[in-house]
């Protein structure tokens, strides 16, 4: 099964480093997957998006056209995405930052107040990853185990020390009703 | 466990240019190549080989003109304006016969264009590109895979004919991340060496030198490269052929032979059945299997991310015997399967 | 019978194209003496100009590389850095080093490349015979100044050495002429300074030599070099410029 996901929102979301992380627990799997991400001039506080195609079998345009899936942080990156998802595709929603309109028959639309939730665990640069968390229960694309082994992957060095709280923003997306 | 790694297509080439004996890499910033540099940057001091960030792509390409004399597996990368500065020192190369390798991650353009990743400079890249009769030989990877194993086989081509060798990629490419094995690298080099330039201990002087003023002298060595471009052209012609006896053949490289791929897939799941050429080398231009589909197939449709180039090469060499169509998108903008498959319809 | 006088090793027995009075060939010789004096003539490679010294590789009797126009700076660096231990120097002339070369001769000195450059300034385009230099003299006339350098058209006449001496990265620089037997003395000891700050690893070292051109100056031999002395000398003036090995 192939899912094309994009996932976008404010530069300094932690969008690129979203998609890295879900490409790197595909791999891990042993899935076909590539990353391709904007790269814009602005390095922060411009819009910032990334392409994540997931497969069983070899991966042709890294582009995504028309994506399967949606993970949205923020108001202007809705406003861009939204008219590309497919129909009746997965729209996941930073509401603390998006009031919408998404009527359900356009798009299976979840709602969640990533960035409140990440706030109120202690940090709240990582409502990226609480978001990821709820669209991976929702789109079992790879496994959670895959994710965190992923995490420890990707957060090295000094980043290790956010590895705690990261592991924690996803299982509370993973949970989150 | 897998193996493999997730990495960006640029620093995946920078990793196999290493793997591959590269000894000096020079470099000058430019979107969308910046994490060549950048990671040449760190890798080569790590290897104690040699890296400068040049004061302009002409000094970069100078440079490797140096270290190339001296014996080394020099390179540069750059994207397109850049690539545009390195043109004299890729035609004095040329005319002095000197291997190296120039990395050109294409964006849009003319001009300063745009970021975009494009494939607007296949012209520049296979017909010449600076003043003078001479070709470089340029290999267009498909994948981070590729890009990973591409600079060794750029730089043993090179050195095999003496004369410079191009990776010509773009912009999605070098940018997008995906899973690729750190296979082993073969850096067998070409044992002729008596022509660099180390110090004459115990043997003659040497001069390299494209100035041939003598009566019949330019002639006579023009005579010579051409003899060698044509003997890369029957020996290294390299491409990938997939559904080889379908009806309508899709002609691609690159970036955009990937979206023509995903459109087989959606043709693939209706029936239909396209084939794909995707040459691997762009010069020498893989003419002679173009010769023999063209006595098979219905038609070619050729898509590039430019206004049209690669389809001059495909019609001269299918020679008007198969109807030759293109579709492209100018200026940093991607194809898209969809409007491959549309193309399809019309033909 | 002591021998009192004989061709240097580095230089070849090719004859020379240069005009009667030119100044390359002096200079040829007192590099090839030093390189020969040195005993580097094994080790060393240099790299010739686009200019009236392109056939260079046909003189001297050591590995010698062309380059294109004003980038032997380039070219010098990535022969020096793949081989430091080999002796690496360019030989340039005005338009060469200083107009379309700019940009690589100030990179090269401030990274401090442990090369030596020989720069010939004889303020003007030799060999497409007669154009105006950036070093040619307000007032001068040349094939694209026909009626005089005028500084508010051509701006003014570049004094490399002391451009060269606000960089951290140079460490010898001097200005020498070849007009007199004196002074291509002095030349030469400054050519062999300079080879040898290369040698002991120091860093960059350039000599100017003003030179002359009586062809395309449209003067005599001794009206050249009257020239130089009168005119050059008085915006250039000769000596040792910078000398960091000193400090």
């Amino acid at each position: 099964m192939r899912e094309e996901l994009i996932i976008a929102g404010f530069g300094g979301q932690g969008i690129m480093f979203t998609g890295t992380l879900l490409s790197q627990a595909a791999m891990i799997e042993g899935k076909f997957v590539t990353y391709f991400p904007s790269y814009g001039a602005e390095v922060r506080g411009g819009t910032a998006n990334c392409c994540v195609t997931i497969d069983d079998t070899t991966i042709g345009s890294p582009v995504i056209i028309n994506p399967d899936s949606l993970l949205i942080l923020n108001k202007p990156s809705l406003d861009r995405f939204k008219p590309r998802l497919k129909k009746g595709g997965l729209l996941v929603l930073n509401s603390t930052l998006i009031e919408d309109e998404v009527k359900e028959t356009d798009a299976k639309v979840v709602r969640l107040p990533a960035t409140d939730i990440a706030e109120r665990s202690g940090q709240i640069r990582v409502a990226n990853i609480v978001a990821l968390g709820k669209y991976l229960a929702i789109r079992k694309i790879v496994n959670q185990e895959s994710v965190l082994q992923a995490l420890e992957a990707l957060l090295t060095g000094k980043k290790k020390e956010l590895l705690g709280l990261n592991r924690k923003a996803l299982i509370t997306g993973y949970e989150y009703k | 466990m897998t193996t493999k790694r997730l990495m960006k297509g640029n620093e995946a080439l920078g990793e196999g240019a290493i793997q591959a004996g590269c000894g000096a890499y020079f470099g000058y910033p430019i979107t969308p190549q910046n994490e060549l540099t950048e990671y040449m940057s760190r890798r080569m001091l790590e290897e104690n080989r040699v890296f400068i960030q040049s004061e302009s792509e002409l000094a970069a390409i100078n440079m490797v003109f140096g270290a190339s004399v001296a014996g080394a597996r020099a390179m540069t990368s750059s994207s397109s304006p850049g690539v545009s500065l390195k043109q004299e020192g890729l035609s004095y190369m040329a005319g002095c016969e000197l291997p190296g390798l120039v990395v050109n991650v294409q964006r849009g353009g003319p001009g300063l264009g745009n970021i975009s990743g494009s494939q607007a400079d296949y012209f520049q890249a296979v017909k010449g590109g600076g003043h003078g009769d001479y070709h470089l030989i340029v290999l267009t990877p498909g994948s981070v895979q590729e890009l990973y194993e591409m600079p060794a086989l750029a730089f043993s081509l090179s050195e095999k004919y003496r004369t410079p060798a191009m990776i010509l990629t773009d912009g999605i490419l070098a940018q997008m991340q995906e899973p690729m094995e750190a296979v082993k690298i073969d850096t067998t080099r070409d044992e002729n060496r008596d022509w660099i330039l180390d110090g004459c201990k115990g043997r003659a002087p040497r001069k390299i030198r494209s100035l041939l003023m003598e009566e019949g002298a330019l002639e006579a060595h023009n005579r010579h490269l051409q003899d060698k471009y044509n003997l890369i052209k029957t020996q290294e012609q390299r491409y990938q052929l997939i559904n080889e006896q379908a009806e309508i053949m899709l002609v691609a490289y690159g970036i955009s032979a990937r979206v023509c791929y995903t459109a087989i897939q959606e043709a693939n799941k209706k029936g239909a059945k396209l084939g794909l050429l995707r040459p691997l080398t762009v010069w020498p231009f893989p003419e002679k299997i173009l010769q023999e589909l063209a006595l098979k197939v219905k038609a070619f449709l050729v898509v590039e991310l430019n206004a049209g180039q690669m389809v001059e090469d495909v019609k001269l060499a299918v020679n008007g015997k198969t109807p030759v169509h293109f579709y492209g998108r100018a200026g940093g903008a991607c194809v898209t399967p969809g409007e491959i498959l549309k193309e399809i319809e019309k033909i | 019978m002591k021998k009192l006088f004989s061709k240097p090793e580095s230089l070849t027995d090719t004859d020379h194209k240069y005009c009667p009075g030119c100044g390359h060939g002096i200079v040829h010789r007192l590099v090839a003496e030093v390189i020969d004096e040195l005993g580097i003539r094994e080790k060393t490679i240099g790299i010739a100009p686009v200019g009236c010294a392109v056939f260079a590789y046909d003189y001297w009797n050591f590995d010698v590389t062309e380059a294109s126009h004003g980038r032997p700076p380039a070219v010098a660096t990535g022969i020096k850095r793949f081989l430091p231990d080999r002796v690496v120097f360019t030989y340039q002339g005005d338009g060469d080093l200083a107009a379309i070369g700019m940009a690589e001769t100030i990179h090269a000195a401030n990274r401090g490349e442990n090369i030596t450059v020989i720069f010939i300034n004889n303020a003007i385009y030799g060999m497409t015979t007669g154009q105006m230099a950036p070093t040619s003299l307000l007032g001068m006339k040349t094939t694209t100044s026909p009626f005089g350098r005028d500084p508010k058209l051509a701006g003014y006449p570049i004094r490399v050495g002391e451009l060269l001496s606000t960089l951290e990265g140079t460490t010898f620089l001097a200005r020498c002429a070849v007009d007199s037997a004196k002074h291509v003395l002095d030349a030469k000891k400054a050519i062999k300074k300079a080879f040898e700050v290369q040698l002991a690893g120091k860093g960059y070292s350039m000599v100017e030599i003003l030179s002359q051109c009586p062809p395309n100056w449209k003067k005599s031999v001794p009206e050249s070099l009257e020239y130089v002395r009168k005119e050059m000398m008085s915006y250039f003036p000769l000596g040792v410029i910078k000398d960091k090995t000193k400090a």
